[in-house]
């Protein structure tokens, strides 16, 4: 009995050492290693900002021909598929009529050219997103910069997302989206969805990261400004202090980044 | 205690079933498959990382690059050598390696692993176009 109490200790002892010299070797090797740790770093030309924002001149639109090449050039570049459906299609931007973008703001005798007049809607990019706060695997999250992403490789198709936005946004992929993509305007730099998946505007991130305003942007003709809402100096906060504005549903609390000047 | 030979006999059956695994598969293992490399990835010697490295932790290094990308928007990698690469599975890496069914799908076939990347980043559209013009 005494004896092998004597053995274990023993034992015990010299586990504990090699165990304490077993945690101490690695630095060793690690000081004399003169190799490099792999890191990450930001684009030196990406785009930065405190809020980003989108101011929408509605003047300078007349009709759906204006607005034609601007959705064009977003569904191209992120390869949005063309589903004639409109249960199942994926809309990131499109034109809407007045009365249903600002269904609270439909007057009687309504103004004719408002009447009549087509308006671009896209997600709104609220500062206070019931979208992410929907969404149960943060697959929908809120950058720094003010921006609603979506990580779709964490999205599980549950559309809680979908029944919180008050703008409807937001489209599901009832459909692979593969087979609705035209291959001769494909854009391989920006990956397509797979079915199951929600997907909004994302305000053009992967350009924004390279230094380039958004497409819609850059197609408008200056139909739409874009800058940081925070910056005091910006030409988006010029336009909003020469003009009167109005936000889609403003009353709801939800803060949308998208202004429209009527 | 009579029934000695009745639980050896249930016992050797016993194991042959739950072994079953084992000796279905043992003469059945081929060896690791040989990768091609496209000419592109071919000239540019080294990718990202050490061939090794990569072989052994492409699915790491992706998970990382993704949610730097997505997460933190941070799009540039700097490797151990100081080499810098945009973080891109579909513009970065499937450039050089633009030759799936040689390069990704042997191994992903041969460790029966189904990842789903190419649901969404292209399979490749060069390959694709390839094949329609």
């Amino acid at each position: 009995m005494e004896n092998s109490k004597r053995i274990f200790l023993k034992i015990a002892g010299v586990s504990a050492l090699g165990l304490g010299t077993g945690i101490l070797t690695p630095n060793v090797f690690a000081s004399s290693g003169q190799k490099k740790e792999a890191g990450f770093k930001k684009d030196s030309n990406a785009l930065t900002a405190k809020r980003w924002g989108m101011v929408i001149d509605t003047r300078k639109i007349e009709s759906s021909d204006d607005l034609e090449p601007i959705i064009n050039a977003c569904n191209k570049i992120h390869n949005i598929p063309e589903i004639k459906n409109h249960k199942h299609e994926i809309k990131w931007i499109w034109e809407e009529e007045f009365k249903h973008a600002f269904p609270s703001k439909g007057n009687k005798y309504l103004n004719e050219r408002i009447k009549d007049l087509p308006f671009l809607v896209l997600c709104n990019q609220c500062e206070n997103a019931p979208c992410v706060k929907a969404c149960p695997t943060k697959a929908t999250f809120q950058r720094d910069d003010g921006i609603v992403l979506m990580d779709f490789h964490r999205c599980i198709g549950c559309r809680f997302c979908m029944a919180a936005c008050p703008y409807g946004s937001r489209s599901f992929n009832f459909k692979d989206p593969k087979e609705h993509i035209k291959p001769e305007t494909y854009n391989p730099e920006f990956p397509r969805r797979t079915k199951g998946v929600v997907e909004k505007c994302n305000f053009c991130a992967e350009r924004l990261a390279v230094g380039k305003k958004p497409a819609c942007v850059e197609a408008s003709d200056g139909a739409i400004i874009f800058g940081d809402l925070e910056d005091s100096e910006s030409e988006i906060r010029e336009v909003l202090n020469s003009n009167y504005t109005i936000r889609r549903k403003q009353a709801l609390g939800t803060g949308p980044s998208i202004f429209y000047i009527i | 205690m009579n029934d000695k030979s009745k639980i050896i006999a249930g016992l050797v059956i016993f194991f042959i079933i739950f072994a079953f695994p084992i000796w279905y598969n043992m003469f059945k293992s081929k060896p690791a498959p040989e990768l091609t490399l496209t000419e592109k990835a071919k000239a540019a010697k080294e990718c990202v990382r050490s061939k090794e490295y990569m072989t052994k932790n492409h699915m790491q290094l992706l998970d990382v690059w993704r949610d730097k990308v997505v997460r933190h928007d941070t799009r540039v990698y700097v490797n151990t050598e100081g080499k810098e690469f945009k973080m891109s599975l579909s513009n970065t890496c499937l450039d050089c390696h633009s030759n799936k069914a040689e390069f990704c799908d042997k191994c992903h076939d041969y460790a029966s692993v189904q990842p789903y990347c190419w649901d969404c980043h292209i399979d490749n559209p060069k390959e694709k176009n390839d094949g329609k013009q």
